[in-house]
């Protein structure tokens, strides 16, 4: 029987992760994701889980690399610059290949930056983050139902490939409260014989991401650069919206595709073919979905909340067939009326 | 025929790497010995770390982890608390436990997790060839002290026996030597304690185990254990400084 509640975003975030199994959360205090610690701290007690408040980010992603060597689904949430902190350890995940989830309720930077909801963590992100070529799995909600079904979904995703998975929300996605169904999951346990658990009835296991040997390092290498051509080949998600006559394409993600979302719904009310993509993985980007587009549709435009980070995946999918627009802003989320004024600027200069 | 020496099963028949005369070798074996003796091998889990015993996954005949610099005890920590019956101990040299990872291993201590530390102090940076580590002796000649380690220009060397005993999760903290025969048997005799008080859940156990560097000291392997008794024991003396009684 499937419950409907009213429920904070990092919240139904956690809830689902616990009901997707996970049963070990290793944090650190940081705004706007501490939501996610708390409830974390408040329910593991009860359900025989682990819950460990770590000295520092790099202490809570090795107690990651720990605790996902065990087999068990553990987890991790922080904001930009505890994010920064912890690539060593997302590196090493990623090569030791241990399945975990990790979070990213993601702020305006560089440096301290602000406590605002931001994307501008995208390159980090979706080009692995930290040292040495690997990349992870990235899903970006758009809303509160979301933050709890992709926490599921990426513990599967995880297991299956063995591979960190991210999720990428921005700060506002944590914070806000929506009616959302508590789904029960459709979990995905597989076998890990791989696990560090005490070696009785078999041979040793060993984590290791040291391959002093260059054949055996290359070996490595293409070992991981296989997985990810599978991810990309398989895993690409993304949401289309009035997409069938499109001249323009806006392409936005996470809360700012919701926004994006009304204004194309006005801009269509005004008389312009404009549509929505919707990226849900931002790696794999969704570049099929995009090549399609862009052999039928006129023009792209990105609304992101940074400088112009996607846009550049967008650029690499349309691989020049049509041109593309970029529109930004830091620390400060966009409403419907500047987006649709945007649309309806670019519609009116192009003649749509 | 009798036998009266093997291989413990806790150590694989893989060739140590390490030069003559440097210690890795013997505590190896003593931690293999222990874990033998208290019928622990498939309970054990090791975390290595990075340093010249980075490929002890190479050498353990059990579970083990290659860790990222210094942070050992943050590993050891999460799969102790998913797995408390299991038996981890994690092996850092001076540069991994006592520079990059020293906040790591003071708030395992602090948090009495049930881990027992083997703390390699030999003084330097064995594997980057020859640098200043935390531990490095006042007056000590290393590639990055090369006049001599002063306290004006790189401050104190660490006692992290002493240090660790402050805390109040730390159940049982020694430093012992492996420069004579004697001192090699008081480590095993302070490995197994630590070990077994791990196994009671009696909180956060450590064993400093002054050893030595032969390559990077400059020395020939008799020197190098002759130093160890004339200089690195009067700076870093031996024996218990923690042991928490049970109940």
């Amino acid at each position: 029987m499937e419950e409907r509640v009213l429920m904070k975003g990092n919240e139904a975030l956690a809830e689902g992760a616990i009901r997707a199994g996970c049963r070990a959360f290793f944090g650190y205090p940081i705004t706007p994701s501490s939501e996610l610690a708390e409830y974390m701290a408040r329910t593991m007690p009860k359900i025989g889980g682990v819950f460990v408040q770590a000295e520092s980010e790099l202490a809570a992603i090795n107690m990651v690399y720990g605790g996902a060597s065990t087999g068990a689904r553990v987890m991790t949430a922080s904001s930009g610059p505890g994010l920064s902190l912890k690539q060593e350890g997302i590196s090493f995940i990623a090569e030791g290949e241990l399945p975990c989830l990790i979070v990213n309720l993601s702020r305006g930077g560089p440096g301290l930056g602000g406590i605002q909801p931001s994307q501008a963590d995208y390159f980090q992100a979706t080009r692995g983050g930290g040292h040495g070529d690997y990349r992870t799995l990235v899903l970006a909600p758009s809303g509160v139902q979301e933050m709890m079904d992709l926490a599921m979904e990426g513990y599967d995703l995880a297991d299956r490939y063995r591979t960190p998975v991210l999720i990428m929300a921005e700060g506002t996605l944590g914070q806000m409260m929506e009616p959302i169904i508590l789904r029960e999951p459709v979990t995905q346990f597989v076998d890990k014989p791989w696990a560090t658990t005490g070696c009785a009835g078999r041979k040793p296991n060993i984590v290791n991401t040291l391959h002093l040997d260059p054949d055996y390092l290359e070996k490595r290498n293409r070992h991981l650069d296989a997985k990810y051509k599978e991810i990309k080949a398989k895993e690409q998600r993304a949401e289309t919206f009035m997409m069938e006559d499109a001249d323009l394409v806006v392409m936005a993600f996470g809360i700012i595709a919701r926004i994006a979302k009304r204004s194309v719904m006005e801009a269509r009310k005004q008389g312009i073919k404009v549509g929505l993509i919707r990226p849900i993985t931002l790696w794999p980007f969704p570049e099929k979905v995009v090549a399609e587009a862009a052999q039928k549709v006129r023009r792209f435009l990105s609304i992101e909340v940074s400088m112009g980070q996607m846009v550049e995946d967008i650029r690499l999918a349309v691989n020049g067939m049509v041109p593309v627009d970029f529109y930004g802003r830091i620390g400060i989320t966009p409403n419907p009326e500047e987006l649709t004024r945007e649309i309806m600027r670019i519609a009116e200069r192009e003649g749509y | 025929m009798k036998v009266v020496a093997k291989r413990p099963e806790s150590l694989t028949d893989a060739r140590f790497h390490y030069c003559p005369g440097c210690t890795h070798g013997i505590v190896h074996r003593i931690l293999a010995e222990c874990l033998d003796e208290l019928n622990l091998r498939e309970k054990a889990i090791g975390i290595c770390p990075v340093g010249c015993s980075v490929l002890a996954y190479d050498y353990f005949n059990f579970d083990t982890l290659e860790a990222a610099h210094g942070r050992a005890p943050a590993i050891a920590t999460a799969i102790k608390r998913l797995l408390p019956d299991r038996c981890l101990v994690t092996y850092q040299g001076d540069g991994d436990l006592a520079s990059i990872g020293m906040g790591e291993i003071i708030h395992a201590s602090l948090r009495a997790e049930n881990i027992t530390v083997i703390f390699i102090n030999n003084a330097i940076y064995g594997m980057t060839g020859g640098q200043m580590a935390p531990t490095t002796l006042l007056g000590q000649v290393t590639t990055t002290s090369p006049y001599g380690r002063t306290v004006e220009a790189n401050g104190y060397p660490a006692k992290m026996a002493e240090l660790l005993a402050q805390s109040e999760g730390a159940a049982y903290v020694c430093r012992t030597a492996v420069n004579t025969p004697a001192n090699v048997t008081r480590t095993k005799k302070a490995l197994k304690k630590a070990i077994q008080m791990q196994m009671k859940g009696l909180g956060f156990t450590m064993v400093e185990v002054l050893s030595t560097c032969p390559t990077n000291w400059g020395m020939s392997p008799v020197e190098a254990m002759k130093w160890v008794g004339d200089h690195m024991i009067p700076y870093y003396p031996l024996g218990e400084f923690k042991v928490k009684e049970e109940g």
